[in-house]
């Protein structure tokens, strides 16, 4: 058990430390002091809770954020600031931005959650049939009522049926098909599943810098080694096989590399690969014997000319039963970007390929352990595999709305690249695709060393003082990963046109006033 | 293929709208107006506007929801904070704290997830030392819902049983503890104890004097308490919240005992388990770990919102006066007089079955008759190579498309055959008790009971159903049983 108040505790590197709690909780001290009650150190502390937490860090969420929600309390209690509203440009939540959702996918989702409405009206035949079928495949005929581990089989079939007409006819397997509480539930489970060995045999994992700190996260808590492989600034966020190859190789020196993590398009840098570079990518990982994850929750949101989503399972199969029948690989994709925004739902879904029967029973278990994805989000998933077809009375309204969300965002990201530009200090690459965009701050070295003093990174530095200043949350890039002594910050693209032009506008000022300041 | 039935009945789950059971009106209008773009109205930034429907009352203004889009909430599309959404994490605060007579209960300390698990999951995340030598340990009842213990194996840990005690009606006796504990210490370092309660799948009801024990148990034993209090606060279930039992007790217990209590909206007679809503309840952590259970919860993002409304209505549902409290009356009162008129009958008829006993349902949505098979039976069964349980329950789907469960996955005491040995054949909670009343009035003389090679099964199964089905499934089951009896007799 937890050793009690009055011993020394030994703590998880083996040393002895006297029991430290009530000099790192003052407000806890004090309480208990105000309590009267004899102080007795907490059961659970820093010292023996789980090691790897503590190296476990979501940036996204991280502390700027929370200091971004007390602004805003405050601000609604009335405190002067030199702004009226928090711009939260730090998560990739469109509908908090304001995009809104897709008609159709409303609708649709309206009548599962209240088949009364079947009765109604107002809504489109294609969406009626649509909710009747969902409503047919799930228990006592509602969303309400858990639903197989690995997804509804009929929702399974319809994204199977999506993933080979959208790769020109390459056969999916439902079975293949797992759904998830957005892609983060399956990344992480495959994760789990892969994971494994001690000391020289830990599994390695090999993920880009920049990256998405969900891996970095998950990889922390299940104590993997992390690979980092550098995405190539210069060259607008490519990805070289050579540098994989280097990666691998000085890792290999004390783990065992076993998976290879891609994210496309990238997150945060936005970069499209090309196909060649995800042929490159797949042949590395066959001669390396790695286990591919291929995140493709952003495939909808491509902007830049010349680019194009190819999905790794097509480009994979393209290239001949050599690497099409030995490759293993899961694709990752989710509800929550693309042009339906819809994160609060939690929809996703992988598609394993290749993985060994026995192993994938495995899996199968282990989802079992979380029951079963919020069916809603398998609701909405299988509208988003099966959309209105053009003979559809809601076609129409569908393609409007997707196609103008999709355009407003090419709009932005190329705005944004454009405004950043012309900023001295800053650099920015083209925002090929996904939603954000993870320019390059130059900052002056006295600011460098203020930040040191006050014990922050300075890129959290920048932005905090940002926050503080202008009511803008952006996420520094550490929080992602950048080459050493370079520095970022991640924006997403989101808010409304005019909006976004005040933000820019603003980050502008805010930089030339720093530079300034600490020159 | 042909059957001779037509249809499974499926009352394995503890999901009651899977059984059967139609969701609330009111949950569900409240969900669908949170849908404002259904038809492309003009709007307002953020201001949500109802659609008109005949069929959805304007359920907006008398749920508080409102207050919810004013401040925090965009869209139902969105993520939320980390820890659910503020406003609706306060009003479940505020539940908890009615429900415990006044004892307060901190917004901050609570994280709503997708579904109890997850939070379990997290919470056992913390406590788990996977490199320390020995390994973590956390002792949990047996016999015991199996996804949790699962789920704490799939992270590492040592699963220490403790068995509870089937002659008093699986109660959690202190003793038990003790010596688990003290069997635990030689192969693992126990961190944490689990309990269920009501028991999943026993449906043991602790005593106020047994939750104090095990309070006062896990305080000088210095062990974390997660108590999985699912089926707590429900409208069938009449218990009292470990916090609470806490609490009551007063410092310095209620200010030093570090405790993780799991909620969900999935039981009870709403059981949206399908949207995925849960919460727990953390009391008495440090203030540096909480900072920590808080990025484990926000690489999650956020839970489902549809989920979260779910717990906010569990949490506020209609009162009288509110436009929509008439049809949402009506509607529990319907689910209530179904699951009572069910349990009649029921137990009426399992009670007529040979071999199976069935108390009178007092409460909730299940029964829990048991059931001696013959000793032919059990032979016939391990003859086919399976567990009892799971042979009879297999005949039973497979000759009349009726599911239940096999009960040995949730344990049971290895016992010495030739005296006693249970099963159970489904995994629901059950608010109510088995003791030796039942051996009486079985018939069977205690010595029997204590002696012969007999196998009880306790069987459980979904009662919140419509009346027709449950006619049905008494039919097949009537059917199979006396063919079954008469088979091994």
């Amino acid at each position: 058990p937890f050793p009690p108040y009055h011993t020394a505790v030994r703590g998880v590197d083996g040393k002895h430390h006297n029991n430290s709690n009530n000099n790192n909780n003052n407000n806890e001290m004090s309480q208990q002091a105000m309590n009267g009650v004899p102080q007795r150190g907490k059961l659970l502390t820093l010292d023996n809770m789980n090691p790897k937490v503590k190296r476990v860090e979501y940036a996204v969420r991280g502390p700027i954020v929370q200091r971004a929600v007390q602004i805003e309390k405050e601000l609604r209690e009335g405190v002067k600031k030199p702004f009226t509203e928090v711009i939260k440009a730090n998560i990739g939540d469109a509908h908090a931005m304001g995009q809104k959702p897709i008609t159709f996918l409303r609708q649709v989702l309206a009548l599962c959650s209240y088949p009364e409405l079947l009765k109604d009206n107002q809504f489109p035949e294609d969406a009626k049939k649509r909710a009747q079928r969902i409503l047919e495949a799930c228990g006592g005929h509602s969303i309400g009522a858990y639903s197989a581990s690995q997804g509804i089989e009929c929702i399974r079939h319809d994204v199977a049926h999506f993933i080979e007409k959208r790769d020109g006819g390459i056969p999916s397997n439902p079975d293949n098909i797992y759904l998830s509480t957005g892609a983060s539930d399956a990344i992480v489970t495959i994760l789990k599943l892969l994971v494994s060995g001690e000391g020289r045999d830990r599994t390695g994992v090999m993920i880009s810098i920049p990256q998405y700190p969900l891996y970095s996260a998950a990889l922390a808590e299940l104590d993997a080694v992390q690979i980092s492989y550098y995405l190539d600034e210069d060259k607008c966020w490519s990805l070289d096989v050579k540098e994989l190859r280097r990666a691998l190789y000085a890792a290999r020196q004390h783990c065992n590399p076993r998976v290879l993590c891609i994210i496309n398009p990238g997150n945060p840098t936005g970069q499209v690969q090309s196909r060649q570079c995800i042929e490159d990518v797949i042949r590395f990982a066959k001669e390396e014997n790695l286990f591919l994850m291929a995140d493709e929750v952003y495939q909808d949101n491509v902007y830049a000319e010349g680019c194009q989503f190819h999905s790794f399972k097509k480009v994979l199969f393209e290239m001949g039963p050599e690497y099409s029948s030995k490759v293993e690989m899961a694709s990752f994709h989710s509800t929550s970007k693309c042009y339906m925004g819809e994160c609060g739902f939690r929809g996703g879904y992988m598609e394993v390929i290749n993985m060994d029967p026995e192993v994938k029973a495995q899996l199968t278990k282990l989802v079992s352990v979380r029951l079963c994805p919020p069916v809603p989000g398998q609701a909405l998933l299988d509208l988003v595999v099966n959309p209105p077809q053009p003979d559809e009375p809601s076609y129409a309204t569908f393609m409007k709305e997707r196609t103008a969300v999709l355009a407003a965002l090419a709009e932005k990201a190329k705005l944004t690249e454009q405004i950043f530009n012309t900023v001295p200090g800053i650099t920015c690459n083209p925002v090929q695709g996904a939603m954000y965009t993870f320019p390059r701050i130059s900052l002056p070295q006295k600011a460098i060393d203020k930040a040191k003093e006050e014990g922050q990174v300075p890129d959290m530095f920048y932005c905090m003082k940002l926050l503080e200043e202008e009511g803008i949350c952006l996420v520094p890039g550490s929080g992602f990963g950048q080459r050493e002594g370079t520095f970022h910050f991640r924006m997403t693209i989101l808010p409304p046109t005019e909006k976004l032009k005040l933000v820019l506008k603003k980050i502008k000022d805010f930089h030339l006033r720093f530079t300034k300041e600490f020159s | 293929m042909k059957k001779p039935y037509k249809e499974i009945i499926d009352l394995s789950w503890g999901d009651l709208q899977r059984a059967g059971v139609k969701p609330l009106s009111f949950v569900r209008q409240v969900i669908c107006d949170s849908f404002p773009f259904i038809f492309f109205v003009e709007e307002q930034h953020m201001q949500v506007l109802a659609f008109s429907s005949e069929l959805t009352p304007h359920s907006f203004s008398d749920v508080c929801l409102q207050n919810c889009i004013r401040k925090s909430f965009v869209s139902s599309g969105s993520y939320t904070a980390t820890a659910g959404i503020p406003e609706i994490v306060h009003r479940v605060a505020e539940f908890i704290t009615r429900q415990d007579g006044g004892i307060p209960s901190h917004p901050e300390n609570i994280y709503i997830s997708a579904g109890s698990q997850r939070a379990l999951t997290n919470i056992v995340t913390i406590l788990m030392n996977r490199k320390a030598s020995p390994r973590t340990g956390i002792l949990t009842p047996v016999p015991c819902y199996n996804i949790a213990t699962l789920s704490m194996m799939a992270q590492g840990a040592t699963v220490v049983p403790y068995y509870l005690n089937q002659e008093h009606s699986w109660e959690l006796q202190i003793e038990e503890l003790h010596r688990a504990l003290e069997s635990a210490q030689r192969v693992c370092n126990p961190v944490a104890l689990y309990v269920i309660n009501p028991g999943n799948p026993t449906g043991h009801v602790q005593s106020r004097k047994s939750m104090q024990e095990v309070i006062h148990f896990v305080s000088e034993r210095s062990l974390f308490l997660l108590a999985d209090e699912i089926d707590v606060y429900q409208d069938c279930f009449n218990g009292e919240k470990t916090e609470f039992v806490l609490m009551e007790m007063g410092p310095p217990l209620s200010d030093t005992v570090e405790l993780a209590s799991f909620h969900s909206a999935s039981k009870g007679f709403m059981g949206e388990c399908g949207l995925r809503d849960g919460y727990v309840e953390l009391v008495n952590l440090d203030h540096t770990v909480m900072k920590y259970i808080y990025v484990l919860f926000s690489k999650d993002s956020s839970a489902p919102v549809l989920g979260q409304f779910a717990l906010d209505l569990m949490a506020n549902p209609p009162q009288p006066g509110d436009p929509s409290y008439p049809l949402y009356n009506v509607e529990m009162q319907n689910i209530r007089t179904t699951v009572a008129d069910n349990a009649k009958r029921a137990v009426e008829v399992v009670n007529n079955m040979l071999g199976f006993c069935c108390q009178p349902v007092e409460g909730g949505a299940f029964a829990f008759p048991q059931l001696h098979l013959p000793p032919k039976a059990i032979e016939k069964a391990e003859e086919m190579g399976m567990k009892p349980d799971t042979y009879y329950c297999t005949r039973l789907y497979e000759e009349s498309g009726v599911l239940v469960r096999p009960g040995s996955e949730y344990g049971q005491k290895e016992g010495t055959y030739h005296i006693r040995y249970i099963f159970q054949l489904t995994g629901l909670s059950c608010p109510f008790h088995i003791n030796e009343h039942i051996c009486n009035k079985l018939n069977c003389t205690v010595t029997s009971f204590h002696f012969t090679p007999f196998i009880f099964l306790f069987s459980r199964f979904c009662i919140a159903t419509s009346a027709d089905i449950m006619e049905e499934l008494l039919k097949r089951l009537s059917i199979f049983h006396t063919q079954f009896m008469e088979d091994f007799s």
